[in-house]
Parts: structure tokens; sequence; C-alpha cells
């Protein structure tokens, strides 16, 4: 309460001034909110794109900034639970005033302004970098039969990857009915040996590929120590990622060949796992793989011929971990991601038992997969105790408008809670 | 201050202050500081003095940072914040601008700021003289590895380990293995029998390059010689001790380790660089061969050159069974005795200062010292060894003259570069 009187007494004196929307506030949003919350992300179901989407989500009450969740959230301090802009920093107090005294004043938006949109964190050009690839990939011509697979070598490389297709479909998930479009899907998980390509790109010593796109995606840094454990390289399953360096993984891949690769979401995976049925029959487990994971494709695929989906490693999806939202049917569903912990993880692993392999057991992601980084901000590339967690990509038929292809390439959430 | 004053340090954060002290020197209790505070000072802020600092205080609820050292304010400030936004322990970061210092004498200032336990995280080559001045103002210590780069700063750093064993002070060695139940467990098994006698001892520790020497043409106008070779530590023999000192030292530590921590008869190695060294003067791979007692034999591979197979691992070889640790992630034994490691992982840098700062509340000092100085001190052996060619003796190494770090280092001065090791050329000293 008393830290509400002083802010008002604050107010007060600066109330002659006003809250100018252009001048005052839509800076203030362009910086702290509209990266998240913008048309293409949505996060959290928010996209800040007019007065109305701001009244129709209930998170402006013109005139009442305490029943205002624009400004409440914005105004606890950052390490609370739910404050924006998660993570930190908190707005500077003259900031929120300004926000304050505008939504007392009536929350005036005017008509004709829009906000200028970037993206969360990183440099600018990110967004410049999606739009090139963006351009890169609609400038070729239209995808092969979207019924056939095809295998595609990595440009520069000797590395070969396949590609199954994925019909159109439905399914029960929890407890409502899905629907999810065509796409193709990696037949195996991503491999070291693609994976390394990547992981070692931005590296001193390395040839440049001498492709300004390619080499405009974030790349990890330098592993401390070695990635595979002991386990191998050639033909064996890449581990130990974050999901945001599965999501430039998939980046740099669709700059490298100018097909549109992302992670598949949850649904798709789930989807691609049954393949019209319940799924492969055999699998690695914690019983049969002795200790370690095993080369990729060595147990029978199934039905729709995608090796592994279940055990050998578990892999990431796009979605935030949670309750399944909604019943009847739903199509394509995402749930995007507004904290680090926890993801979606499926498929199960070398490390579990038979009986936990199968395609609906979901696993949540979580901090002490990293906690043996010794180093402090704790890495965004990097899981390094998850040495039963790798990745598959999928390439949707439908390529999707550039800021949306932002939104499957960056989380907004990769640097950690702590 | 003279050091007599201070002789006991501050111990009334011990639980039951003024009684338990009692046991070893009186406690010095000032009653208005009777806080119950464990203050903690950090020297070296980066990455890893950063993660030790978190640890240290997730480690205690009643520890607080209270000054740090560094060069660079903007690390400090990098480092400063990390820890402010971690909920469970950014309350009690209380460095405030007086207490943040500068310079390559800012350890004394973090060692007179009233802390009880400094951290010491800065390249190696600073350590010894680090170590030696926390233990005479009667500081707890946890000291990362390695210790030294030179046998002068493992000689200094054994004489302040004993020094903190006769002050009943804590001191700490991020030999981090040995704070992790899945090789002391492993080891156990060995001591027991489960391989039989053991023979050799191969240790690899293949990875990719660390902190690669950024081109010449980036160091800034004007920047000193010290400031360059500072900030580019990892390159510089005298700051980093070499890939084998600084980072394959882990698998030196588990290999003295399972010996027992006896000294080796001798040792001899190959070694050199295929990579542009671009100023620096580092080997990028080594090979040693070290001889114990009874003929027994340990082998260090270690290589840091991209594109090439990489593994970290360790494989001892006994009469009646093989134990493999790092292939997989539990260690596992093979023959008479077939076993794996089933415990439940946990993190081995927060056990590190869990069991340091139990020991300051119970007042039951440890010293890790000793084995802190010997495991550097085989891996400084094994270097001698490939950089000049020869069979280096424990004696040799033990007693060698060579120093590496300069007796005065002026922040600003200029420090000529030793020419990157010859085996044959290169004088054993």
């Amino acid at each position: 309460m008393h830290a509400r009187f002083s802010l008002a007494l604050l107010l007060a004196g600066s109330a002659a001034s006003g809250a100018d929307f252009a001048a005052d506030i839509a800076p203030l949003l362009e910086s702290h909110c509209a990266a998240c919350h913008s048309q293409a992300r949505a996060a959290g179901g928010l996209a800040i794109v007019s007065r109305q989407s701001l009244l129709d989500k209930k998170v402006v009450v013109p005139g009442k900034p305490d029943a205002s969740t624009l400004y409440t959230l914005a105004a606890l301090p950052s390490d609370k639970r739910g404050a924006m802009p998660p993570g930190g920093p908190r707005l500077p107090e003259p900031q929120l005033a300004k926000l304050r005294q505008w939504i007392e004043a009536g929350a005036v938006w005017p008509a004709g302004v829009a906000l200028k949109t970037g993206p969360a964190t990183g440099p600018a050009d990110e967004n410049d970098t999606v739009r090139k690839i963006h351009a890169r990939i609609t400038a070729r011509p239209s995808a092969a039969n979207p019924g056939a697979k095809y295998s595609i070598t990595i440009p520069n490389s000797a590395v070969q990857y396949e590609m199954v297709p994925v019909p159109a479909g439905e399914f029960q998930m929890g407890p409502r009915k899905v629907r999810v479009d065509t796409f193709w899907m990696q037949a195996h998980e991503v491999t070291w040996d693609e994976y390394r390509l990547f992981m070692f790109q931005t590296q001193t010593g390395r040839t440049p590929t001498k492709d300004a796109i390619v080499d405009a995606v974030a790349g990890p840094t330098r592993p401390y120590v070695e990635m595979s454990f002991g386990m191998g390289i050639n033909g064996f399953p890449a581990i130990s990622m974050t999901q945001h360096a599965a999501n430039k993984y998939a980046e740099w891949l669709s700059a490298r060949t100018g097909e549109f690769y992302r992670l598949p979401t949850e649904a798709e995976w789930e989807y691609a796992c049954r393949a019209g049925g319940t799924g492969q029959t055999d699998a690695w487990h914690s019983g049969n793989s002795n200790g370690k994971y095993q080369l990729i494709g060595k147990k029978q695929p199934n039905a729709w011929g995608l090796y592994d989906m279940l055990g050998n490693v578990m892999e990431w999806t796009l979605d935030q971990y949670g309750p399944y939202e909604a019943s009847g049917v739903v199509d394509n569903p995402w749930v995007r991601s507004t904290m680090p912990y926890p993801h979606a993880v499926r498929g199960g692993s070398w490390n579990d038992a038979a009986a936990e392999l199968n395609c609906t057991v979901r696993v949540a992601s979580d901090a002490t997969w990293k906690q043996q980084d010794p180093q402090l901000p704790k890495s965004i590339w990097y899981m390094t105790d998850a040495q039963w967690l790798g990745f598959r990509l999928v390439r949707p038929v439908k390529v999707p408008q550039s800021d949306t292809m932002f939104g499957y390439w960056n989380n907004g959430v990769e640097h950690d809670e702590q | 201050m003279s050091t007599n004053e201070t002789f006991t340090g501050r111990r009334d954060f011990l639980k039951t202050a003024g009684v338990a002290a009692a046991a070893g020197f009186p406690a010095v209790i000032r009653a208005q500081t009777v806080t119950n505070a464990i203050k903690v000072g950090l020297v070296g802020c980066g990455g890893r003095g950063t993660g030790a600092a978190s640890q240290a205080l997730r480690a205690d609820d009643y520890a607080e940072l209270v000054a740090v050292a560094d060069v660079d304010q903007a690390q400090v400030d990098k480092s400063l914040g990390t820890l402010k936004k971690i909920q469970r322990i950014g309350g009690r970061v209380k460095v405030e601008s007086d207490k943040q210092f500068l310079g390559l004498d800012a350890y004394q200032k973090v060692i007179a700021s009233g802390a009880d336990v400094i951290l010491l995280a800065t390249p190696p080559g600073f350590r010894p003289l680090h170590l030696a001045s926390c233990i005479a103002a009667n500081k707890n210590v946890f000291c990362e590895k390695p210790v030294a780069t030179d046998a002068p700063g493992v000689r200094a750093a054994l004489k302040a380990a004993e020094d903190a064993k006769a002050k009943n002070l804590s001191l700490v060695a991020g030999f981090c293995w040995r704070y992790n139940a899945m090789i002391v467990d492993t080891f156990q098994q060995i001591k027991d029998g489960a391989i039989g006698k053991m023979a050799a001892y191969y240790a690899t520790y293949y990875t990719s390059p660390v902190k690669p020497m950024p081109p010449a043409a980036t160091r800034p106008e004007g920047m000193s010689d010290v400031q360059w070779q500072t900030r580019n530590w990892y390159n510089f023999v005298w700051l980093c001790g070499d890939s084998l000192v600084e980072q394959a030292v882990h698998s030196v530590d588990k290999v003295a380790w399972a010996m027992g921590d006896i000294a080796p008869v001798s040792c001899v190695g190959v070694g050199g660089r295929t990579i542009p060294a671009e100023g620096g003067n580092i080997y990028d791979h080594f090979e040693i061969n070290y001889l114990y007692p009874n003929g027994v034999r340990a082998f260090i591979a270690n290589r840091q050159i991209e594109n090439c197979y990489n593994e970290n691992s360790d494989y001892i070889i006994g009469s009646e069974g093989t134990c493999t640790i790092g292939r997989g992630p539990r260690p596992k034994i093979e023959g008479k005795t077939n076993w794996t490691w089933s415990g439940q992982p946990y993190d081995m840098y927060q056990r590190e200062h869990d069991v340091l700062f139990a020991s300051l509340r119970k007042n039951t000092p440890i010293n890790d010292g000793t084995r802190l100085a010997t495991s550097t001190m085989l891996a400084i052996m094994g270097r001698m060894a490939a950089y000049t060619g020869q069979q280096v003796t424990w004696e040799q190494a033990m007693n060698s003259q060579e120093s590496l770090v300069p007796d005065k280092i002026d922040w600003n001065g200029s420090l000529e570069v030793k020419p990157l090791a010859r085996p044959g050329v290169t004088k054993l000293i």
C-alpha cells in the first residue's frame, strides 16, 4: 500500500505533462512487450496490436491500472512469478508511472499508430536473417511430391538424411481430437554427423561457408566437455542440446538446404509416432542398450518408416509442457513457450524401462538437466546431464510466413530462470 | 593489521560460537558483529568464479557474498548481475561498489574485506600467491584446480596447505570428481579388489580447443602484454600451465587418486602443436606415460583439436577385470566382478561447497591442499617430459627451479612470450 501511495504522489507530480501514446507508451510496448506479444508469437495468447487487442484479453481496463495486468505484472518485482517482462529487467519507474497514467487516462491508442516489432532478444538483425531464409525457401520451386520419401545431402558435406512423408490426419490426443497437416519427418534421430556440422560451424579455424545467410544463424558455443560422453559419434544420435539449440539447428539446416525445417509440435510427434496404430514394436531401452545410446535405425521402423521414435534418445518437441488445453477437435495445436521449463519431450530413451516407451508418455524438461554446467550463467546450448535427449525435425508441406518462422526458431526463453 | 591479531580468523559463524571454537583457538567474537553469517569473497569473476559463488551461497542459507576481485569491471558487473537474479541467493549478494576491487592486487582487498571464506577462481598462474596470502590471513578457501603452473608454485601451495592444517582452516580443492559419489564408489570397488591387482590406467581427454587465441590484429591499441596475455590466459603456459595442467588435470587427478595419491617414479611423454599458435605458447596435444612403483603404468592422452575423435574416459585394467568410466553415463566394472554404478547422480560442484560450509559450521576443518598440489605437480611433470623430450623423475619435477610466473607483474608492463617448447631443445630446469 505504502508503495502505491508514493507512486501515486509521483504520478500526481508528473500528471501535468501527461502520457502520450506515440511518445511514451508505444516505445515502451515495442521494447519490452512486443517481441513476445507480437501477431506472430502471441505469447500466452496475447498479441499487442491495437487498443482492442488489450481490451479483448482484459489486460487493460481503461481508467483502472490496478485492475490491468499490463500494468500490475510489469510493476511486480522481477523475481516474482508472473512478473513481466519474464526474466526481467523490470521496467524503470518513470516508464511504469507513464504506463499507469496512460491507463488511468483511458488508455487512448490513436488510430493509425502501429507498433514496430522486433525479436525478443539478440541482435536486431535476427528477424532479417529469418526473412532472408524465408525468401530463399520460397524462391525454390514448390516441394517435391508430398507423398514421397526422399534423401538429401547437406550442402558441402557428405552427410545425408532421409525424409519420410506423414499424411494429414486426425487422432485422439488426451481429451481431444487433434488434426495435423501434411509434413515430412526425418526418418531418423539427428546424428552427430549432422549436428556437428552445425555445432562446430562457429568455431575458430573453421572454413566459413561463404554463405552469409547460413553464417548469420547463431550457433553453439564451444563445448567444455566431450559431448558424446564416449557413447560414439558416427551414426549415433546427437544428445544433450537445449531446445534452443535444436531450434537453431532447424534454422541453420533450413538456410543450408532451402527447405523449411522445425521441431515437431507435440501433437505432430505423437501422431507420427503412432503411425495410425500404436507405433514401433521393438526399441532400445534400459534392458537391452548396455547403458548407452545405439546406432540409429537398427530396430524395425513404425508403419510409416520412422525409426527409433520410441527409445534410443528422447526427442524435443516445440511445445511448452502442460495439461492439454481444450477438448473437442483442435487443428495443429502448438503450445508456445512462455518460460524456460518445462518443455514437452517424447519417446523415452535407452535409459528408460521398456514399459515406459510408448507414443503417449510425456516427459517435462527440467533445470537439473544442466546442473553439471559449472559456469554461470549456464549455457543456453548444452544440457550436459541429459545424455539421453536428442531430436528430429519435420518439414511442413505448407511453408509459413517469415514472422511465424521466426517464432518456430526463437522460443524467447532460452535463458534459464535462476 | 598484523597477522597475529587475526591468527584465528573470524570464527563467530560457528553455530555454537565461543564453545566449539574452544577446541581449536579461542574465538574472536566482537559482540556487535556476531551475525552468524559466513562472509564470502570471490577472486576471479569469470563463469567458473560466478558459478562457485552461487554454489557457496546455496550451500549455507546465511552465507553472504561481501567482496569481489577481477581485472575487469564489466566482468564484475556481469557476475554480480547474474548472481543477484537468482531468487534463492540474490538477496545475499551484498557487494557494494566499494567492495568491488579491480586489478592484480585486488585479491588483497578481498582478503582484507572481512570475508571468512575466499573463493579462488582466477587463471591458475596467479593461484599460489592468492592461496598463500589467504592462508597467511587465516581465511578458509575454496581453491579451483590446478593450484599452480610451475614447481615453485606447487611448493608454495604445499606450504600453504600445511599452514592451513596448523591453523585449522578449511581448504577445499576444485578437483570435483573427488566429490562425486559416482567416482568415489567406483574407486572404492577397485580398492576393494574388484579388478584384482591394478596393472595400468589409461585416461583420455580428447576435446575441442578451449578459448583459442584471437588473431593478433584484434588486440586493442595500447593494451599491454600483461593485459593481452591475461585476457587470453588459456594460451600462455605461465598463466594456464597448458591443457594437460589446466584441463586434463581432472584425468591426472583421477590417476593420482586411483594410485592412492602416492608419488610416481618417473614419466616420459610426447606432445606438440599443429594449430597455429597465434602468439600463444601452449601445445594442443600430449600423451604421457607415468611409471608407478611395482611397474604399474598410467597413460594419459590429451588433445584439443577440432574435427578429431573426442573422448573423455578412464580405463583401469587389473589382473581380474577392467573398470571403465566415461563410456556411457555410468561407470562399470567387467571381469571377476560385474558391477555398474547405480546411484543417484547429483551436482558435484554444489557438493564441494556443501562440504566446505558444513565443515565451517561444525568446526571440523577439511584440507584437500596436499593432494591439490601433488595432482597439479603430476600434470606439470608430464608437461615437462613432453616439452623437453626427457624422462623426468618425480624428484626432478618436485625440485624443478623453472619459474614461469614473473615475480613482479605490472598490469601495464611488457612481458615476453617464451617460444613454444621444442623436445630435445627445451631444457629441463
